[in-house]
Parts: structure tokens; C-alpha cells; sequence
């Protein structure tokens, strides 16, 4: 069947004939790359321009509307060994650069004027000894004032309008005591300047907002470039839908276009895209990303069906329904509401250190002026010294303090496959002391897999080869074990029951028990015995019969996991939507003591608020539909990239690969960042506890200002940056024998192509130079 | 110290220049994507032609 592919949603027409779209490319790892996919979409008919971006992996095509198409560019990159996913600019995406290009432009101009401004005030401070008159110095404080002032007054902007927004909401944060630190140093020593003074803070000013823009620049660019490819991996995610047209044609859309009242047509094996009700077929649907529960339930006409779920057996035509208009989908959307709203209360440690740094900040300066007044120094000599203290307590360091660990942090986990959601994930990710975990999809895979271990290993290989030809869910997992992956010739698929071919002359059929015509006495026979987690898929060769168990596997190292987060003091918990008797070997096997079956997501709700009545920080990992409340209602929460989508938006983390080892790196390297933190904080309150003595006195210098300034910005700096030299295998590796993790490449062919490709993505600095043809 | 009269501007507009043109390198996307800058120039097959 040949489908048209309709693209139309995603193209942007700037001026009339004219065409443009953005492409998520996979696979692109060197120099090699950008060259062939660039010259190869050049020399197409019609296209304009074509420039891939390597640092986001996107490609930006323009052609002539008249001549070629969006399809015939992809078709055309998918001949060249690309696949190309269209890619939407979201509204959030394009503010989020402006936002980076801005604050860069700001860093620049204080740059700029903090250099300069430095250049004359270091002549000031060594001609201040020598024999510098004061015309000259007058001379250079002016010329410090007006590039000063200018510059200052664009780069205080970002932290203005923050300062702003929180007075407006009645608190405080870091960005109050800074710009009134900024805005009365500048004052001063302007009215300094006047007075023909010996002294002005024109530099610790402006040096100041330099510091602090490198900080908040660092800080977004990150967050930008974890958005980036986040949102690379869900359009890599995005499954395509068959859409029947008006006149009953198929066309290939992407699943984000669908609209309610759209029919579609869903093939066995395939995942259903959108949610909806059955119109027409009868089918057998793996709902497990939705409700946890691991058998196939059976759905007819007008039975609901939801994104995510897999349809094992028939063809089905599905009505597309508006989200939440379900009823499961509507209680999960009332359940996040409320869990959402109470999340948002907590504190973050910067705020928190603000709220008690400013007004300590600002009493100590009105203190000191009162009390050299009372001593009887003159008002103007009063107000300078307390002017002096505002701005060596200016919180230079405290405000990088946090930010620079943070991004530090954050690049430390991307690099270890876990991609932060949310800015405060690292400092609620390091307090918490009880670790809930799904079962379904979390604790073991996504999919299935065969058990041979009591089948004739020649028996299993031809049942796996004759697997290969089958589109339904459990003989793919039985076809991964074929040693060799040659599929049969001349199979037969019957659709939702079975394959046969002729194998060695004889019949050979692969599927249910009445499809090989196995009657129930051989089945009871054949069976393993007692095991309700498991489905069977039964093969028939000739007259040898046997039953091939599909059993749900656990994440690799998961045991080692559990182990070790044990060993952490972290208690843990399995709260799972599945049956009792799914769930019990596997809490048994990770020795977890403390589980409970069959919940409903209202009821893991209140499992979660429980705990956190009791005082308990909990982390919750999941990745069904069923276990986004509960992500939203815990502390902190973490999915797998092959959760839902909406459960994926839901978490404050999402982790990458198979294993479930970045659940232990994300807490150990979150716990890590923590105690920098705290000490940078302790950093800066020590720095303060020497500066501040001095400045109340009145010994400040504008040359102490910038050396203590600059010093202790550049220390905290440096703690910082010791989270990147942390590894964060050894611990694992301690309860482990093997003595390596598994390469982060290693990922099985059976993952989706997405997880493959954020591995390639990963190791892509290293493997460049050898892709280089 | 009349030395100071052309020093000063000359320093000043030289900085000056420098922020000109990182405003202008901003301007011009240059920064968007700093990883595939350094690969671009790999390729020689843009002087195999002469």
C-alpha cells in the first residue's frame, strides 16, 4: 500500500511561492553529515536553501512552492540515510532565544564597560598614590559616568524587571537587593564625581552586573539546550497516524495534526495514536502505558480506546475523540489540577537565602548610617559608608552561589542521560528520603520478553524466524531471540491469531493455542507451570508442540539499583496499577517489602499525600497515563523517555536508555550539587563576615570593593565546577561484580528508534572524527 | 598628561568597535550553532574544483 505523506501543517510560507521547514534530523554525527545532507537537498529542483544546525540536530529547508514538496524533501533525505521529523516551533522555544540572545547582549555591554570602566579607575587608584591631580581624576571619573551610566542602565534590565515583578508581588528575591545595590552605588558616585571625591564605585557597579549576568546567561543557555533536545526526542517520538480522507483514502499524517472527529486506521502491532472510540474492528489492545495492567484486554465497536496502547490482534478504525473527553482521561485531569496547585508552594534554597539576605543586607547599611551619625561623622560621610556596605554586601557571590552549581549540574546529568524539566529538580531531587516506583514500564521494559530456558534451543530458533514475519507485540519479542534474523519465505499472516509457513517440508504454525490447534488438555500439559505474569505464545512444528512464555523483564542493573538506593537509607515502595500477582516477583526479586497492587491513580494519590503528610520527600518514577497524578503530586518525579506523553510532561526529570541506573546518579549527583551549594552559601557568608566589618567601618575602598568582589565571584565559580569531576559510577559499581556499565551506544535494536538515537546523540563527540568520510 | 586627549577617545572607540562587532556577529546568528562551526571547515571540496 502506497500512502501519500501530507506535511501541510508543518510548513511556513513567509512570502508567496516561497516554502519553509523545520526538520528534526536523526543520526547526523560529523562533519560528513552536514555536507551530505546540505549538498544532497541542494541539488533537488526547487529547493532554495538548505542549512542543517549541528548543535540542535535541525535543518532548515526553503524551496520554490511551485517546483517540490515537504514529503519529496523527506523522501529525498530518507534516500540519502536520514530520517527527517517535522518539527513544530513551539511559541515557548522562540521566546526562550530571544530571551538567551538578550541576556547575551546584556553581558556584552557590561563587558565592555566593565573593561573599560576598569581601565581608568586602575589609573585612578595608582595615581591616587602618586601625583595625579584632581582635574585629571575628575577627568576619568567622568569618563567612567558615561560609559558607566549608559551601559549599566541597559544590562540592569533583566534584573529590573525581576525585582519589579517580585515588589509588585510583595517578596523578595536576590534580584531586589541587586538592583538597589546597583542603582545607589551608581548614584553616589555620581554625587561624588560632583563633589570632586576621592573615590567612586563606578566599577564595582558595572563589574558587579557583569558577574551576574555571566551567571544568569550560563544558567539559560543550558536550560535552552536541555529544551532543545528534549523537544528533538518527542518529535523523534512522534508516531504517524493513517488518516482516511473525505473520498476514504489513506494519507500518513503526523499524530499532532489529528483532530477530533478525524477516523483512523490502526494497524496490528501498531500504537494507537490519539485517543478515541473504536468505529469499526474487533481487536486485542495492550493498554499498559495507560492503566499498568500488562494483559491485553479485549475492545469491540465503541470501545475507548487511549494514546500509547498497542493493538495486538485485528485492524481497528478509530473515531478520533477530543482529550479529556474520557472518562479516565478526565478523572487523571482533575487529579493533576489539584496535585499541580500544591506543588508549586515549595521554596527554592536561592529564595530562601534571599529572603533572609536582603533585609539583613539592608538593615546592616541603615544601621551603620544611623550609628556614624550618632557618632558624629557628618550626614554625607554617613550615608557613603552606608552605601559602601550595601555594595560590598551586594549579593555577587550568593547569587552566583546557586546558579553556577545548578548549571553545572544540570550539564553533568544531561550528560548521564537524565534531561531536567523543571530549575529546581536538582535541590528537591537531593532532599528526598523515600523512592516510589511503578512497576509497569519503570522497574521493568517497556516491552516484553521470550523465556527460553526450558525450550530446545533448534525448536526456539526456528519459532523465532517464523516470528519474524508476524506484526503482533509478543512475537516481536519472541523474534529478538533469532540468532539469526532470516526470516522464513512464503509465511502467511493471519491478523490478530497467527503466521504459518512451510518449514523443512513441513507445517509449522507460530501463535494462540486454537490457531496451532492445540486443545486445551495438551495446552494444560505443555504450559509452564504457575505463572500468571507471563503470556504464552504457542509453535507447532510437525507434531512437536511448544509453549513459549513472554514474560515482562526487568530494567538491567535494576536489582543493583534498588541495592544501592537501599543502601543510600532511601525507603522503597512499588505502587503499581497491575494485578498482585505481576508484582509480587518482582518486589521480590528487588527486594522491596513494601508494595501494593491493583491502584487506581486517585488512590496512589493519596498513598503519595500520605507520605508527605507524615513529613516523607518522596520521588516518584513512573511512565504510565495512570501515574502522572502521582508524578505531579510527589516531591519530585522522574520518567523514562518511553513514558506517555503527557506523564512525561508531568515529570520534573525524564532519563534516557534502558537501564535504570540514572534514577541512582540523579539523586547521588543532585545530592553532590546540594552540598556545593551550601558550601558556595557558606563561601559567600564567609566573605562577608570579613568584608562587612571593614565597610562598616568605613575602610572600604573602591580598589577593596572590586578585589573582594571579583574574588570571591571567581571562588564560588570554581566550587561550582567541581560537580563536572564527579563520576558517578563508582558507587554502583561497588555493589556490582560486572565490572563496566553498558555503553550508553549499547542500546538494543528493539528500543524505538528514539532512545537509539539519543544514545548516537550522546556519544557523538566521540565517535565523530571516525564518521568523517 | 595632553597625551590623554587622543588616548582616551582612541581606546574608547577601539573598545567600542569590538562591541560593534560582536553585536553584529550576534545579529548574524553566528552563535546558533557553535558545535557544526568547527566542522564546516573539515570539507575540501570546495577548492577541488580549480
Amino acid at each position: 500500500m502506497i500512502e501519500a505523506l501530507d506535511l501541510s501543517n508543518f510548513v511556513e510560507r513567509s512570502e508567496p511561492g516561497r516554502a519553509h521547514i523545520t526538520l528534526a534530523v536523526e543520526g547526523v554525527g560529523c562533519a560528513g553529515c552536514i555536507r551530505k545532507i546540505e549538498d544532497g537537498l541542494q541539488k533537488l529542483p526547487g529547493v532554495i536553501d538548505a542549512r542543517l544546525n549541528f548543535t540542535q540536530r535541525r535543518l532548515a529547508v526553503e524551496w520554490r512552492d511551485s517546483e517540490t514538496n515537504a514529503e519529496r524533501i523527506v523522501v529525498a533525505l530518507e534516500r540519502i540515510g536520514y530520517r527527517a521529523h517535522p518539527f513544530a516551533p513551539e511559541r515557548i522555544a522562540a521566546e526562550d532565544q530571544h530571551e538567551t540572545k538578550w541576556l547575551l547582549k546584556c553581558l556584552a555591554v557590561a563587558g565592555f564597560a566593565a573593561m573599560n570602566v576598569m581601565l581608568l579607575s586602575v589609573s585612578v587608584w595608582a595615581g591616587n598614590s602618586s601625583d595625579m591631580t584632581q582635574e585629571t581624576r575628575d577627568l576619568f571619573h567622568w569618563l567612567s559616568a558615561l560609559i558607566a551610566l549608559p551601559a549599566a542602565a541597559y544590562a540592569v534590565q533583566p534584573f529590573l524587571r525581576n525585582a519589579w515583578r517580585a515588589i509588585r508581588a510583595r517578596q523578595l528575591n536576590m534580584d531586589v537587593p541587586i538592583t538597589v545595590g546597583v542603582l545607589l552605588a551608581l548614584g553616589l558616585s555620581i554625587y561624588e564625581t560632583a563633589t570632586h571625591a576621592v573615590h567612586a564605585y563606578f566599577d564595582s557597579a558595572i563589574m558587579l552586573l557583569f558577574f551576574l549576568l555571566c551567571g544568569r546567561y550560563l544558567d539559560q543557555a543550558m536550560r535552552q539546550k536541555t529544551r532543545q533536545f528534549a523537544s528533538n526526542l518527542a518529535s523523534f517520538k512522534a508516531e504517524f497516524a493513517h488518516r482516511f480522507g473525505p473520498r476514504g483514502e489513506l494519507t500518513r499524517v503526523p499524530a499532532s495534526v489529528l483532530q477530533p472527529g478525524d477516523r483512523i486506521l490502526v494497524q496490528p502491532g501498531e500504537a494507537i495514536p490519539a485517543d478515541g472510540i473504536i468505529f469499526d474492528g474487533r481487536s486485542e489492545v495492550d493498554q499498559s502505558l495507560v492503566t499498568g495492567e500488562t494483559v491485553p484486554q479485549s475492545v469491540d465497536q465503541g470501545a475507548i480506546v487511549y494514546a500509547g496502547g498497542v493493538n495486538c490482534a485485528g485492524a481497528l478504525t478509530i473515531e478520533v475523540c477530543a482529550a479529556g473527553k474520557s472518562t479516565l482521561l478526565e478523572e487523571i485531569e482533575r487529579l493533576l489540577a489539584k496535585a499541580t496547585e500544591a506543588k508549586s508552594r515549595t521554596v527554592r534554597l536561592a529564595d530562601r537565602a534571599a529572603r533572609l539576605y536582603a533585609p539583613v543586607v539592608h538593615i546592616t547599611a541603615a544601621l551603620t548610617g544611623i550609628a556614624w551619625l550618632l557618632a558624629g561623622a557628618s550626614f554625607h560621610d554617613a550615608i557613603v559608608t552606608a552605601v559602601a556596605v550595601l555594595i560590598i554586601t551586594c549579593p555577587c557571590a550568593i547569587a552566583l552561589a546557586i546558579p553556577a552549581v545548578q548549571v553545572v549540574a544540570t550539564g553533568r546529568l544531561f550528560r548521564s542521560g537524565i534531561i531536567l524539566n523543571s530549575g529546581d529538580a536538582i535541590e528537591k531531587l537531593a532532599e528526598i528520603d523515600t523512592i516510589v516506583f511503578d512497576k509497569t514500564g519503570t522497574l521493568t521494559l517497556p516491552e516484553g520478553s521470550a523465556d527460553a530456558s526450558s525450550v530446545d534451543p533448534d525448536l526456539l530458533e526456528r519459532a523465532a524466524r517464523l516470528a519474524l514475519s508476524s506484526h503482533h507485540p509478543l512475537a516481536a519479542a519472541l523474534a529478538r531471540c533469532a540468532r539469526e534474523p532470516v526470516p522464513y519465505a512464503g509465511v502467511i499472516e493471519q491478523a490478530g491469531r497467527g503466521v504459518h509457513a512451510i518449514i523443512d517440508g513441513q507445517e509449522a504454525q507460530l501463535g494462540s493455542a486454537p490457531f496451532c490447534g492445540i486443545t486445551e488438555q495438551i495446552q494444560r500439559t505443555s504450559a509452564p507451570s504457575g505463572d500468571a505474569a507471563s503470556s504464552l505464545i504457542f509453535f507447532r512444528h510437525a507434531d512437536r508442540i511448544v509453549a513459549i512464555p513472554i514474560r515482562q523483564q526487568l530494567r538491567p542493573e535494576a536489582t543493583t539499583v534498588a541495592q544501592a538506593l537501599a543502601a543510600y537509607k532511601l525507603e522503597l515502595m512499588i505502587l503499581s496499577g497491575d494485578r498482585p500477582e505481576a508484582v509480587e516477583p518482582i518486589a521480590r526479586r528487588l527486594n522491596i517489602s513494601n508494595w501494593q497492587a491493583g491502584l487506581t491513580p486517585a488512590e496512589k494519590i493519596a498513598i503519595i499525600e500520605g507520605l508527605k503528610a507524615k513529613g516523607r520527600r518522596v520521588l516518584m518514577v513512573g511512565d504510565g497515563l495512570n501515574d502522572a497524578p502521582a508524578l505531579a503530586a510527589a516531591t519530585v518525579s522522574l520518567s523514562p523517555i518511553s513514558a506517555a506523553r503527557l506523564t512525561q510532561a508531568r515529570a520534573d526529570a525524564v532519563f534516557l536508555g534502558e537501564s535504570l541506573t540514572p534514577v541512582l546518579d540523579a539523586i547521588k549527583l543532585s545530592r553532590h550539587a546540594r552540598l556545593l551549594m551550601r558550601q558556595n552559601l557558606a563561601l559567600a557568608v564567609v566573605y562577608n563576615a570579613f568584608a562587612v566589618p571593614i565597610a562598616v567601618m568605613g575602610m572600604i575602598t573602591p580598589l577593596i570593593a572590586a578585589v573582594a568582589m571579583s574574588g570571591s565571584s571567581i571562588l564560588v565559580t570554581l566550587n561550582a565546577l567541581r560537580v563536572r569531576f564527579r563520576g558517578t559510577d563508582s558507587l554502583l559499581r561497588e555493589f556490582s561484580n560486572s565490572s563496566a556499565l553498558p555503553e550508553p551506544s549499547a542500546v538494543r535494536p528493539s528500543i524505538g528508534a528514539a532512545e537509539k538515537n539519543s544514545a548516537n546523540y550522546q556519544t557523538a563527540p566521540q565517535t565523530r572524527l571516525e564518521c568523517v568520510q | 598628561m595632553n597625551v590623554l586627549i587622543y588616548l582616551v577617545p582612541m581606546a574608547l572607540l577601539l573598545g567600542f568597535t569590538g562591541l560593534v562587532g560582536f553585536m553584529w556577529t550576534l545579529k548574524n546568528n553566528q552563535y546558533d550553532d557553535l558545535d557544526g562551526a568547527p566542522l564546516r571547515i573539515l570539507p575540501d571540496d570546495d577548492i577541488a574544483g580549480d
